[in-house]
């Protein structure tokens, strides 16, 4: 049951048909390919064109009788390499015991995300589930029929009257054989032109709760390879010293301190610092602290955030801003209305901070280069490291590794990491591989943060308590403004940094949604549910604000405006009833509840915290998750508890400031994370769907803030609009 | 020449002694089971065990290990390792993974100097950063453990 990583595994080398439509062909030893799995996955553009068929690529039985499904999707923790297994030993009819996968790509036709698209492959935006749904169902059901097939041959009888389950093919004559021994006959069938997929009632493995992760063996023993874990033989290790401002850039450097290090091989110049390539980690690590750099400090950044936060307070005062959305007549309604409640929000940059730093590994192998990472958007790498080696993509051989925690870090338009270790490895002339690996403090100073966000609202309502305005204005950095995702800019709005307000879910006659972008220097990203990090905080506290202010009960208010949304009030009355909502509290203790969509997938949390003395214990969450088709009900739950304490940390403690351009929190000890003793309770309800299966990586993390901000005001009456909440001023709040 | 108790067997190493035990277990005598998190004994991914005490290894220097018998991940077998393998596998506690050899050794230290822990001792004892926030799950398979020890 472990999930190998692809050097270990035998290379195929079936030689895809020129016309295009060979859908399987026998391996020298390797079975039954469901259509071609190229060599490492070498494919020319003119391969990839001739790929026509979803069922291409996607599951390998060997002799032994294992069945490894190629994965579109990394695995960074959030389980898909399980959740893709279950979709095709679901319709294969495999056991759960004979299940391996590994990480596919170099074929957007086979792996393209179908949520941007079907045109690249990439893991983000919470869709691998929606993206890999139909598609390896589809697969497992081919390799099933062409089994089948094959075993009616070999024993002469009809294909209808053959029965698989568990991973054996049977009839009733008493023949039986396993995938394995099956596997090279039945790559010599037709694949059928369709196939007819299980009616949902007929699943045993999609929706079982009782269903383990794939990777649990190997994650429990130690046994599990990621990037970092990798070592070739000659490898060299490699850390790289960056410019300490954003936007800096090498002058000059000495090396000649850093070359005396013990271990220490090269001191090399790549187009993002200086590499110091040594025979360990440790001994680049004290390579580098000899190391002298020059830096042109001319171009970089060296505001610090309180100026910058004081500018974005200006900004949003201001006239200019792009229209995200605009219904009715917001600034009319808003003079007209009986009360108007405004708000400000101020969210600072935070750090992703996943467990396995950065690294990645590139090698030189004849005409190809190797690359072992955490492959998030492989394509676009293949891409980025051709351009650095100066060769062709398919010459690019990735590697896509297990990876520790991601939470978007590693979906990178320049390639980051991936990039530095393909250049270092060619700024010593490809001498040996080299693995480059970020120290904590590297990752933690090297930007590439949620941005930093000024939220400027005002809501109106007349004077039966309804709400009929609503303003919001957004001030911050565009996180796809540079690079491979500007396409997606339209009008002058980042989707990403309005998602969430732009979309508010209630029935407001009148609402104003705009956007102020700012230019600032530190580079910033998507981090895990992007937008809605802040813009769930600010609307879902507002709103709050608003049902105080009409004499409603929260859920009651937020129901009745609700009206044409009925995903977001099933789990609203799913938290109600399973919090026991409405139950009078402790002193010093309440009780708060929000409700957001993101990713396609709704998500209410009933918040109970405790405060004193300033110091907030959240002690329980109820979250209610409609996320369409649960296919493993145990990775959502896992997917909502882990949502619910990366953004418990981050709103209890998290904060990346600068002071003159300079990172100020280094390591754990400054960015603060949530440790184990401040983990709520956590009871997770999915809502039944027949929908199609939608996010959950992300969709746990936006109500968790503002439902703990709504609690924390109904045990003090005190409502945060600035995090952390750990400065929080209580006394003059 | 430094050598180094790692498994039951000698090990020499020929490194620096100021190098902290973490890199000499992963790079020079190869076992990756042992994760680099922070460098800062903040996080606990570098949990091993040295004569039984959970250690982080990123913040020992090898020079500084003496004669003291380190146990990594890769080498658990008591009862209380056993079990909370067992009971980390059922929970399905793990998401990425790279802090759980961690969290593993911390919980075994735990279990194995007191079998029967309270909340409390869970919390002062297992203080290892989880970014997945795996945290629910690990305090319930740490009770499971203790459950099947019983067993």
């Amino acid at each position: 049951m472990l999930i190998r990583k692809n050097d270990a595994l035998p290379i195929n080398t079936v030689t895809p048909s020129r016309r295009g439509f060979l859908k399987a062909g026998v391996v020298a030893g390797a079975g039954l390919v469901i259509g071609w799995h190229l060599p490492s996955g070498r494919i020319t553009s003119a391969q990839a064109a001739e790929a026509g068929s979803p069922f291409e690529g996607y599951i390998r039985i060997s002799p032994e009788n294992k069945v490894t499904v190629l994965a579109a999707h990394l695995d960074m923790g959030q389980g898909i390499y399980t959740g893709t297994a279950t979709l095709v030993a679901e319709e294969l009819e495999a056991d759960w015991s004979q299940m391996e996968v590994e990480g596919g790509y170099g074929n957007p036709k086979l792996y393209g995300n179908l949520a941007f698209g079907g045109k690249f492959q990439g893991t983000g935006g919470s869709t691998a589930t929606m993206s890999s749904f139909d598609r390896y169902r589809r697969a497992g059901a081919t390799a099933r029929v062409m089994l089948v097939s094959a075993a009616a041959k070999q024993w002469n009888v009809p294909a209808g009257e053959i029965a698989v389950s568990k991973g054996v093919v049977s009839h009733s004559s008493g023949k039986k054989a396993t995938f394995g021994e099956l596997a090279e006959a039945a790559a010599k069938e037709t694949p059928p032109a369709d196939v007819t997929l299980k009616d949902a009632g007929a699943w045993t493995l999609i929706g079982n709760a009782d269903l383990r992760r794939l990777d649990s063996p190997a994650k429990t023993t130690g046994q599990q390879t990621f990037t970092l874990d990798v070592k070739l033989p000659g490898m060299l290790y490699a850390v790289v010293q960056r410019p300490p401002l954003f936007g800096g850039k090498v002058k000059s450097f000495d090396a000649t301190a850093a070359k005396q290090v013990k271990g220490v091989v090269d001191v090399v110049e790549i187009p993002r610092g200086v590499a110091v390539v040594a025979d360990s980690t440790w001994n680049a690590m004290a390579g580098r602290k000899a190391l002298k750099v020059e830096w042109d400090d001319s171009a970089a950044e060296k505001r610090g955030t309180p100026e910058l936060m004081a500018e974005y307070k200006k900004l949003a005062a201001g006239k200019e801003a792009a229209v995200a959305r605009n219904d009715g007549d917001a600034a009319a309604a808003m003079k007209s209305a009986a009360k108007v409640i405004s708000a400000e929000f101020e969210f600072p940059y935070l750090a992703h901070a996943a467990m396995e730093p950065l690294d990645a590994v590139a090698r030189k192998d004849g005409d190809n280069i190797e690359i072992w990472g955490g492959h998030q958007m492989p394509d676009l790498y293949q891409g980025i490291a051709a351009g650095i080696a100066e060769t062709t993509p398919d010459k690019i051989v990735l590697h896509v590794m297990m990876t520790g925690g991601s939470f978007g870090r590693r979906a990178v338009g320049d390639g980051d990491v991936i990039a530095e270790a393909v250049s270092t490895a060619k700024a010593i002339g490809w001498k040996a591989p080299v693995k480059v690996v970020w120290t904590r403090e590297d990752d933690m100073t090297g930007g590439r943060y949620r941005p930093m966000y000024f939220h400027k609202m005002q809501a109106g309502i007349d004077g039966a308590g309804k709400l009929v305005a609503w303003q919001h204005r957004i001030v911050g950095q565009s996180i796809m403004s540079d690079g491979p995702f500007a396409g997606f800019i339209q009008n002058g709005v980042d989707p990403t940094s309005v998602e969430g307000a732009s979309t508010l879910p209630y029935a407001v006659p009148n609402i104003h949604v705009d956007l102020v972008t700012t230019k600032v220097g530190v580079p910033v990203l998507w981090w895990r549910s992007v937008g809605s990090t802040h813009t769930a905080y600010s609307t879902e506290v507002l709103i709050d604000e608003v049902a105080q202010a009409a004499g409603q009960d929260p859920i009651a208010f937020r129901l009745a405006m609700l009206g044409d949304k009925p995903r977001h009030k099933a789990v609203l009355e799913k938290v109600k009833e399973a919090s026991g909502w409405g139950q009078a509290m402790e002193k010093g203790k309440g009780r708060g509840v929000a409700v957001a969509e993101s990713f396609g997938s709704y998500v209410a949390q009933v918040v109970d915290v405790s405060v004193n003395n300033g110091a907030i214990k959240v002690e329980r969450v109820i979250c209610a998750v409609d996320c369409g088709t649960a296919v493993n009900p145990d990775v959502i739950k896992a997917q909502m508890e882990g949502g619910i304490g990366y953004g418990l940390s981050a709103i209890l403690k998290g904060e990346i400031t600068l002071k003159d351009g300079l990172v100020e929190q280094t390591n754990f000890d400054g960015y603060e994370v949530l440790h184990l003793d401040e983990m709520p309770e956590v009871e997770v309800h999915i809502l039944p769907s027949k929908e199609g299966p939608t996010g959950v990586g992300e969709p746990g993390v936006p109500p968790i803030g503002p439902a703990v901000a709504n609690a924390v005001f109904a045990a003090t009456g005190k409502r945060i609009r600035l995090l952390p909440m750990s400065k929080f001023d209580w006394k003059s709040a | 020449m430094i050598t180094l108790k790692v498994n039951g067997q000698d090990r020499q190493v020929d490194v620096d002694p100021a190098t902290p035990l973490l890199w000499v277990l992963r790079d020079t005598i190869g076992l990756t089971g042992t994760k680099y998190g922070c460098g800062i004994a903040a996080c606990g991914a570098c949990t091993v065990h040295m004569d039984g005490q959970p250690t982080r290894s990123c913040s020992v220097t090898v020079g500084d290990v003496g004669a003291a018998s380190i146990t990594t991940i890769e080498a658990i077998e008591s009862k209380a390792a056993k079990a909370v393998q067992t009971a980390w596998q059922k929970l399905d506690v793990v998401q990425c993974g790279y802090c759980q050899s961690g969290q593993i050794m911390a919980a075994t230290a735990l279990l194995e100097s007191n079998p029967k822990p309270t909340q409390e001792d869970v919390e002062a004892a297992m203080t290892n950063i989880c970014r997945c926030a795996t945290y629910q799950r690990i305090k319930t398979a740490v009770n499971e453990a203790a459950r099947i020890m019983e067993g």
